[in-house]
């Protein structure tokens, strides 16, 4: 123990490694996350049935080692199970879709950094697997490629169900990725930077982005539901409609690799929005973990932190799943397009210009003033927009009730084509 | 706008978003931390049938060992799924008994007339519900096999004590 602990606090040069070191522990990280990733995926399977299972008053799972091993028979049933490929199908495109679903959502991983760099003996290590200096818009245009996997999957099963959920999901997809990009900028404004790891260390040194741009949060919060189309955005499942959509049509592993694609989506996201609301892996209210010495204590801790955090947020998906209805299609895309664009345009304008005004007033960016203006400013509109919000005048009715005027109109322009019941002279 | 759709016109000051949101989701938490867990889990745990179930037939055993039938064919007279199966047989002392009998378990609707019917309670429905099987024949039930029951009888519906008290 005494050992373990020694070499944990253990602080390294600040000098960049050898080829060689750098190369192993890429390997290492990369296997790590992988690793990490999947049995994460399997576990938050079981964590959704159990989750769903205690909210709705049943014992969920709890026959395979007590429930603990329900993933790997789920595996195993899924592996042994037969794979049906449908007579219509596009087969190329049909057996590629479930890849091209899932990989977007494991790739990005390699940008989001997890903890706090490393300073072994042999140089210093960053915790992240792809330390890219345009990182964010790496993300961004991995996440829109998510999409492809739905639509190809919809469109080659050659089934109309299947093709509506593509349908649905592509305009929930490309509606909902607009207000999530938009929402990430007031971010990028704060940062000055779009590196992950500038925006975490940039929340750590000053407040964390939730409290600065609470409102951008929202907006991103809600987005990443419909991104990654869970409830209550599943309309490309929709399992009372759709018959589960764009999977309808497949089976065994390929059905398993759109379910596990779902979970990991959900992973990416939670780790984004910790990162980048978060403070990433920043422990708070204290400095202690951002400056140097780089332990190997820092870095454990930093993961726990991090870990907290995103699975905080998966927990969040999920209690948000077995609360919430869906929204019909109609309120899905009015809040999309009515109510998140422009209010994420409007966020960016504010924000603008509030850290410009701040700028101007002599308030340095982190400065503690500087950040207790944005809080009250966000502070307010989280008010306000909650009260127009709660007010139901966001999502609609079924329909807008025509008022007195319009019916008059559309009356009158409709009068001289009405059959008259009775001839207009009388008896 | 679609035609004949009635629009609820909804009281603005009674609907809330935001509140009806909050509101669920501290119910599904309550739920989350606190589960009242009224699963019965069923292998383990059992139901407790009541004293007037039917289920599985059964016949009862003199104490040699034979069964209380007389062959008489009043309940395959009285079944109304016809799934009673008798050939009677008679002995040396003149003595009446079932050389076949037979209950199709895939027929019988476990309606109990045999048992009201049967003069020397024979035969009678059970509370015993566990009987599947993996082939049709398995669930005709021979002679033996009827013998061979352990559960519990069905009590019949008593006229006199409507409730079962």
């Amino acid at each position: 123990m005494t050992h373990i602990a020694a070499l944990l606090q253990i602080a390294g040069p600040t000098t960049e490694p050898g080829f060689g070191f750098w190369f192993l522990m890429t390997v290492v990280k990369l296997v790590a996350i992988f690793t990490v990733y999947m049995l994460g995926a399997a576990l938050l399977t079981l964590a959704e049935r159990k989750i769903s299972a205690w909210i709705q008053d049943r014992h969920g799972p709890n026959r395979v080692g007590k429930g603990w091993l329900q993933p790997i028979a789920d595996g195993v049933k899924n592996f042994v199970k037969e794979e049906t490929y449908p007579s219509a199908a596009n087969l190329p495109i049909f057996i590629l879709a479930p890849v091209v679903s899932f990989i977007p959502a494991l790739v990005t991983w390699a940008v989001i950094p997890f903890a706090a760099p490393w300073g072994s003996r042999w140089g210093i290590i960053e915790m992240v697997l792809a330390p890219v200096p345009m990182g964010f818009l790496f993300i961004l245009a991995l996440s829109s490629l998510g999409v492809y996997g739905i639509v190809l999957a919809g469109w080659s099963s050659n089934n109309k169900y299947a093709m509506l959920g593509g349908i649905r999901s592509t305009a929930q997809m490309i509606s909902y990725e607009i207000a999530l990009g938009m929402s990430t900028i007031p971010v990028l404004l704060l940062a000055g930077n779009v590196t992950l790891s500038r925006i975490v260390s940039q929340q750590a040194f000053g407040t964390w982005n939730v409290l600065n741009l609470t409102i951008a949060f929202f907006i991103f919060l809600v987005a990443s539901f419909a991104e990654t189309n869970r409830l209550p955005f599943d309309l490309p499942e929709a399992e009372s409609e759709l018959v589960t959509g764009y999977h309808t049509e497949y089976s065994a592993m390929k059905f398993s690799l759109f379910f596990i694609a779902e979970y990991c989506n959900m992973i990416t996201v939670s780790a984004l929005m910790a990162t980048l609301f978060f403070g990433g892996w920043d422990i708070p209210f204290t400095l202690w973990d951002n400056l140097a010495p780089h332990t190997g204590l820092k870095t454990l801790l930093t993961l726990g932190c991090f870990a907290t955090k995103v699975l905080f947020f998966l927990f969040l998906f999920m209690w948000i799943r077995w609360t919430l209805p869906r929204f019909r299609y109609d309120q899905l895309m009015a809040l999309g397009w009515k109510f998140m664009l422009p209010l994420a345009l409007a966020y960016i304008v504010c924000t603008a210009t509030l850290i410009v005004t701040l700028d101007a007033l002599g308030f340095a960016q982190g400065s503690v003033p500087f950040h207790l203006g944005l809080i009250m400013f966000n502070l307010a509109a989280v008010v306000i927009l909650f009260m127009i919000v709660d007010r139901g005048r966001v999502i609609s009715p079924a329909s807008s009730r025509l008022n007195r005027r319009d019916i008059d109109k559309l009356r009158a322009v409709s009068a001289p084509h009405r059959p008259t019941l009775l001839p207009e002279s009388g008896d | 706008m679609s035609i004949g759709v009635k629009v609820v016109d909804r009281p603005i000051g009674q609907t809330s978003y935001v509140r009806a949101t909050l509101t669920g989701m501290a119910h599904t938490l309550k739920h989350l931390l606190n589960p009242e867990q009224v699963t019965t889990q069923y292998p383990e745990e059992k139901e407790s049938l009541s004293k007037r179930w039917r289920g599985t037939h059964r016949m009862l055993t003199t104490e040699d060992g034979k069964a209380k039938c007389v062959a008489c064919g009043l309940c395959p007279t009285v079944c109304p799924s016809n799934c009673i199966k008798l050939v009677p047989g008679e002995d040396e002392q003149g003595n009446r008994y079932p050389l076949v009998f037979e209950i199709d378990e895939f027929r019988c609707i476990f309606c109990g007339y045999c048992q009201e019917v049967c003069p020397e309670e024979a035969i009678h429905v059970g509370r015993h519900y566990e009987n599947a099987e993996y082939s049709r024949e398995g669930m005709v039930y021979d002679l033996e096999r009827l013998m061979a029951q352990t559960h519990p009888v069905c009590e019949m519906w008593d006229p006199a004590d409507p409730k079962g008290e």
